[in-house]
């Protein structure tokens, strides 16, 4: 069994004087697709941040593949997509992708694969600022997939794309996961878990669950992950 | 940091600029109306006298204010996080932004000494060379004031702010409409530490001498320390970290 990719233990962030994560521990299992799932607002975002290493955290050991999270050694190794598009609005797709490629020593030519696996080819020349919220989001996409990224970190990466190239981009994060690759992919539509290795359930910036699909709705009794969602959320917090 | 990474930052910061013709359209005209407006109002000798010295400072307020803004943009669109996670330097991003906009300052001071002397008829006695050069020098410290500040502003309010904030007591204290040696005891002490002073000191240097003098000399001497000094602290200030 190879080391996991991700190691969090006992994470503790406060932000704004309120407790966001809460002792937070799991592990990310190398080669695979794991799904951070939760409603807005559960601490998705933030245990992103801190796996990133971007995240001030009061407590708790955030470890990504074998180093402290943020650890210099590790910025060429990890793409990050974060929620909102982290993209220049006055440049051009090309433009934005090759400037990231150039931070991370990446060549050229790697700007155009990832413009074609984001399926921008046609919008490659416009300016950022004139695409809609979903393009953007994909252009941001783009940079995260520039390189060889052992571990990409994708907060809610398929918002307001279309079911086509939703099921095209799934289908890459399959093939990069296939490659060796472990992808960590938060979403707040129930439904993107099936496509999932693992998932990982969040509320209110605890743990729910962090199993396969199939084996949580084998223990939670259930058909749906929004159904065992729900049941576990009725099992842990009594009424 | 490595040359590759800033130069690539400071390729990209010109680019989106170019997206924004009127921001450079702006940039170029604005300081010779100011030049312009001023060789009306004043005779011949008064002008003389303050154009050299305002030739700096004007192109120095506009750079500051473009800077401090520009770099607050990077903060507040999450691109500044992004690139933090990258290899990127701390010291790529800051010094890769002098090196665009600090193109630009040199090029708006050519802009507005040219227009002085060709086209609204400034005399001086010295060269006028050295003194596009000093105003040159001035445009660059905009940028690089402006760049240092832009890191302890959260919002464009408070960036825009610090423009009364920091340039307009050098402004006073700086020689320009009270020669230092004449200020209070206190604030005199207080002009040494500003890099104003420099700057308006290296302008009435060269209005007198056709040759670069040695205190001349020691005046871009500090200038350019507190330029380099300004952009290593403005780095240094990045957080990669952050609540």
């Amino acid at each position: 069994m190879d080391a996991p990719v991700v190691e969090v233990g006992g994470l503790r962030v406060v932000r704004g004087g309120r407790l966001v994560l809460d002792g937070v521990s799991f592990t990310i299992p190398a080669g695979q697709v794991t799904g951070l799932l939760g409603p807005s607002g559960c601490g998705k975002t933030t245990l992103m941040r801190a796996i990133m290493g971007v995240q001030i955290v009061a407590g708790g050991t955030v470890d990504v593949l074998g180093l402290p999270a943020g650890s210099p050694g590790l910025r060429s190794r990890v793409g990050y997509v974060t929620q909102a598009a982290a993209v220049y609005g006055d440049l051009s797709v090309r433009d934005n992708v090759r400037y990231f490629a150039r931070m991370l020593g990446a060549p050229g030519s790697d700007a155009d694969r990832v413009i074609n696996e984001v399926g921008l080819d046609d919008y490659a020349g416009q300016l950022v600022g004139r695409l809609s919220g979903g393009q953007r989001e994909r252009v941001s996409l783009a940079t995260a997939l520039l390189g060889k990224p052992e571990l990409l970190v994708l907060d809610e990466p398929t918002v307001g794309v279309d079911p086509v190239l939703r099921r095209d981009l799934w289908a890459r994060f399959r093939e990069l996961a296939a490659a060796g690759a472990t992808l960590l992919v938060s979403s707040h539509v129930m439904d993107e878990a099936a496509r999932c290795d693992r998932l990982l359930l969040m509320r209110e910036g605890r743990l729910l669950a962090d199993d396969t699909p199939d084996a949580l709705l084998a223990r939670t009794g259930t058909t749906t992950v929004e159904e065992a969602f729900l049941a576990l959320i009725e099992d842990t917090v009594p009424a | 940091m490595t040359p590759a990474r800033t130069l690539a930052t400071a390729r990209r910061v010109l680019l989106q600029l170019r997206h924004d013709p009127r921001t450079l359209a702006m940039l170029l005209v604005v300081p010779v109306v100011i030049m312009g407006l001023l060789a009306w109002i004043l005779s011949d000798a008064d002008f003389d006298f303050w154009a050299p010295p305002l030739l700096g400072i004007f192109p120095m307020l506009v750079m500051f204010l473009v800077t401090s803004v520009a770099t607050l943009r990077e903060r507040t669109g999450g691109t500044l996080e992004r690139l933090l996670t990258l290899p990127t330097g701390k010291g790529d991003i800051i010094f890769g932004y002098a090196i665009a906009f600090g193109t630009l300052a040199v090029l708006q001071a050519v802009v507005v000494s040219a227009a002085a002397f060709g086209l609204f008829g400034l005399d001086v006695a010295g060269s006028a060379w050295l003194v596009g050069l000093v105003a040159v020098i001035d445009a660059l410290l905009g940028t690089a004031l402006g760049l240092f500040v832009s890191a302890f502003a959260r919002t464009e309010f408070q960036a825009v702010q610090f423009m009364p904030l920091v340039l307009i007591p050098q402004i006073l204290l700086c020689g320009l409409l009270v020669p230092t040696d004449e200020l209070p005891t206190v604030l005199r002490w207080v002009s040494v530490v500003l890099p104003l002073t420099y700057a308006i000191d290296a302008t009435r240097e060269v209005l007198g001498s056709v040759t670069t003098t040695a205190a001349f000399r020691a005046d871009v001497a500090v200038l350019a320390g507190f330029a380099v000094g300004l952009l290593g602290l403005g780095a240094a200030t990045l957080r990669r970290r952050t609540a």
